[in-house]
């Protein structure tokens, strides 16, 4: 059992989000879309899909750098005072993205009329893989104290692991019920990243910051996009 | 310089009766699917009037258009950075109840129901729930200033340029005024749509300058509907694209007239290629706002003189748009004749359609004694206008009257001329002393009068040949399509998940 969700379910998950998301990307472009829903209800977005947006990058990100550098990241959570200031921080922004997460998912009960129109199931499914998760998130972080630094020493080595084909799941299978339902459900997340509308997620437009303000593209010339008004 | 054609229009508003035939030919040909209920490409508004989107005008609230700072032009939206930032939450948004929550009626009610005391009717209910709703509001609420006078006095523009007392006075009964303002996109040598996207999913194309969204890039970000000051972006809530007018591309490349302008039962819409310099993109549109409409139409080039027709082959034009262009009633109205201003140029976009500002509304003005025509002064009736120049100006001219007096001069002395001509109760005499002081001519008017009142189906639209075929041929072997599945979309446009 170990086997397959330590090692089989990430690879699977990993496998899918890459190949079916290039797929999709190349032979579905139309599909791809944030399907903003932000037209048809705009107050209850506000406070759902900032916090959200924002608190869940934050946390994303610093579980990615960690497991990138964790050597690094060691030497920063060394320090008591570093340690108890970075949890904190994690600790406030996960409750900020749960407090934007709970708004979404009121937004997008059946009882609020127009948003449910534009809702579709993998929706619902998302939202309630992302409850589960940030709530295990949540509870780790309070009751499995320091989860910062044997994040380090525990899941770090799993990822890397896997990397290297290499699977070695022992420093996660001993692992308290919790930490290891958060671990799995991480992967089913990534496995449903090209099923759902989370492909918004690498589409993230940083070439807006550079690109020429005036885009002309010319059939004529063999679909050349020139950009000769270059208005930066 | 850099010729570049590009496909214009021109709306003779004195022509339009408001009949909203256009808008139905659009609706009923592009945007009667889920998700566009709401879309009107081409919508008609009452001026004065607070438009569609709701005060969409004001961009105080909805920041569409550039502005200029320390001579460098800007995204009034905010710089890139913060557009990234707002990236999941689009604060400059307009929501469906600003634009109105699209309705039909249960039809079925009138067949179905029951035997009862009461005639059944067919209840309003909400294309996107499907429930029962109250209407409350709709596209063309404040139709002929119809119902309530708040719509039109929120007009931004009114408000700009009357103090309350004025805008009392302007809505008494008998001074009541109206005239109809028909509103496509505007297909801008600078398009702040296409500036605002942040994927870069919105283009205009070389050839003809037809602004497009790539069904396929859009990612659903939203800029757009907000970068855009005419509200001409929309956003289809079931797809997650943005859509907006295409100007009937696929009727233009098959030498057809768009659907609103082919349908307009006025006669009211001009259609025709334009040559301009595309290197003066950017310096036409960082033209103080008085300098504007000018530096618009000097970039707009001569395709008579022989020096810009080598020109414009040697960019790649072909022989048979520089000849339509020639023929273009655009040219004729906007460059020619001056007559045709562009809406709201201070916003900077440099819009490529082109109104002929309403006459009607300005002179007919009752006195006491009746109509008055011809005083000592032949446009004595403009400074006592009943709908005031500097409200046209607030529209067609960044608020310069004297462009806009231009204008109506003009239209005024052919009117002269003409009934001098025709009744004769003027003398001839006084109608060319009117069109000099227009500084107009004789034949000046006479091709206004022709291309106004009587022109054809083929002189109200020039369509270039847009030479698809051409460019098809460029990249692909045209056969490879035949039997096959065309060169549109591979697959159905279905929503993601």
């Amino acid at each position: 059992m170990d086997g397959f969700l330590f090692i089989a379910f990430p690879y699977v998950a990993l496998i899918l989000a890459i190949g079916v998301g290039i797929y999709r990307r190349r032979r579905r472009p139309y599909t791809y879309s944030s399907l903003s829903s932000q037209l048809l209800e705009n107050r209850k977005l506000f406070w759902g899909s900032v916090p959200w947006h924002y608190g869940i990058t934050l946390i994303l990100l610093a579980h990615l750098l960690a497991a990138l550098f964790p050597g690094l990241a060691g030497r920063i959570l060394g320090g008591r005072i570093r340690l108890l200031v970075l949890e904190l921080t994690g600790i406030s922004l996960a409750f900020y993205a749960l407090f934007g997460l709970i708004v979404l998912i009121i937004r997008r009960l059946p009882t609020t009329s127009r948003v449910r129109h534009a809702t579709s199931y993998m929706d619902g499914i998302l939202l309630g893989f992302f409850l589960i998760q940030v709530a295990t998130g949540v509870s780790i972080a309070i009751f499995e104290r320091w989860g910062s630094l044997w994040y380090l020493r525990t899941a770090v080595p799993w990822f890397w692991s896997l990397v290297k084909l290499h699977p070695e799941t022992a420093t996660v299978t001993s692992l308290p019920g919790i930490v290891r339902v958060h671990f799995v459900l991480g992967f089913a997340i990534i496995l449903l990243f090209p099923f759902s509308r989370l492909v918004h997620l690498v589409m993230f437009p940083i070439k807006y910051l550079w690109r020429p303000y005036q885009v002309v593209i010319w059939n004529r010339r063999t679909r050349k996009v020139e950009s000769t008004e270059v208005m930066q | 310089m850099n010729v570049r054609a590009q496909v214009s229009m021109v709306f003779h508003l004195d022509k339009c009766i408001g009949c909203h035939t256009c808008s139905l030919a659009c609706k009923n040909l592009w945007t009667d699917r889920p998700g566009t209920e709401y879309m009107w490409w081409n919508n008609v508004e009452t001026k004065p009037g607070t438009g569609y989107p709701t005060l969409y005008e004001d961009q105080e609230q909805y920041r569409g258009g550039w502005v200029l700072e320390d001579g460098k032009l800007r995204l009034k939206l905010g710089s890139r950075p913060t557009e990234l930032v707002n990236i999941s939450f689009n604060p400059r948004l307009p929501t469906l109840d600003d634009y109105y929550e699209p309705w039909t009626y249960r039809y079925k009610d009138l067949i179905e129901a029951g035997p009862g005391d009461d005639q059944p009717v067919a209840k309003p209910i909400s294309m996107i729930t499907g429930e029962d709703m109250e209407i409350e509001a709709g596209p063309n609420w404040d139709d002929d200033l119809s119902g309530s006078p708040i719509y039109a006095a929120n007009d931004p523009n009114l408000r700009k340029v009357m103090n309350d007392e004025e805008r009392r006075q302007f809505f008494e009964l008998q001074q009541l005024v109206y005239f109809y303002l028909p509103r496509i996109c505007n297909h801008c040598l600078n398009p702040s749509c296409v500036a605002a996207c942040p994927t870069g999913a919105i283009y205009k194309r070389g050839e003809d300058g037809i602004v497009l969204v790539s069904q396929e890039k859009c990612q659903g970000w939203r800029m757009c509907v907000s970068g855009c000051p005419y509200k001409k972006v929309y956003f289809n809530w079931n797809s997650g694209k943005a859509e907006k007018c295409i100007l009937c591309y696929p009727r233009l490349e098959t030498g057809q007239a768009p659907a609103c302008m082919h349908s307009c039962v006025g006669k009211i819409r001009y259609l025709g290629v334009l040559l301009y310099d595309a290197d003066r993109i950017e310096e036409t549109a960082s033209k103080p706002d008085q300098e504007l409409v000018e530096a618009q139409r000097d970039m707009i080039l001569d395709p008579f003189n022989p020096e810009i027709i080598h020109r414009a082959l040697a960019d790649g034009i072909d022989r048979k748009v520089v000849d339509a262009a020639q023929r273009s009633p655009v040219y004729k109205y906007v460059k020619a004749w001056h007559l045709a201003l562009p809406f709201h140029p201070e916003w900077r976009t440099l819009p490529m359609l082109f109104y002929v500002p309403p006459l009607l509304p300005v002179t007919t003005t009752l006195t006491a004694q009746g109509h008055h025509e011809l005083e000592s002064n032949f446009f004595s009736s403009l400074e006592s206008a009943r709908m005031p120049i500097r409200y046209m100006a607030s529209l067609f001219s960044a608020g310069d009257e004297d462009m806009v007096i231009a204008v109506y001069k003009k239209l005024l002395a052919g009117r002269i001329f003409k009934r001098a001509q025709t009744v004769g109760d003027v003398p001839m005499e006084r109608a060319v002393q009117a069109l000099e002081e227009a500084r107009s001519t004789e034949q000046e008017v006479e091709d206004i009068y022709r291309l106004t009142a009587l022109a054809s189906f083929e002189e109200m639209f020039v369509i270039p040949p847009m030479l698809r075929e051409v460019a098809i041929e460029m990249g692909v072997d045209p056969h490879e399509f035949q039997e096959e599945r065309g060169a549109g979309f591979v697959q159905l446009p279905a929503r993601g998940l």
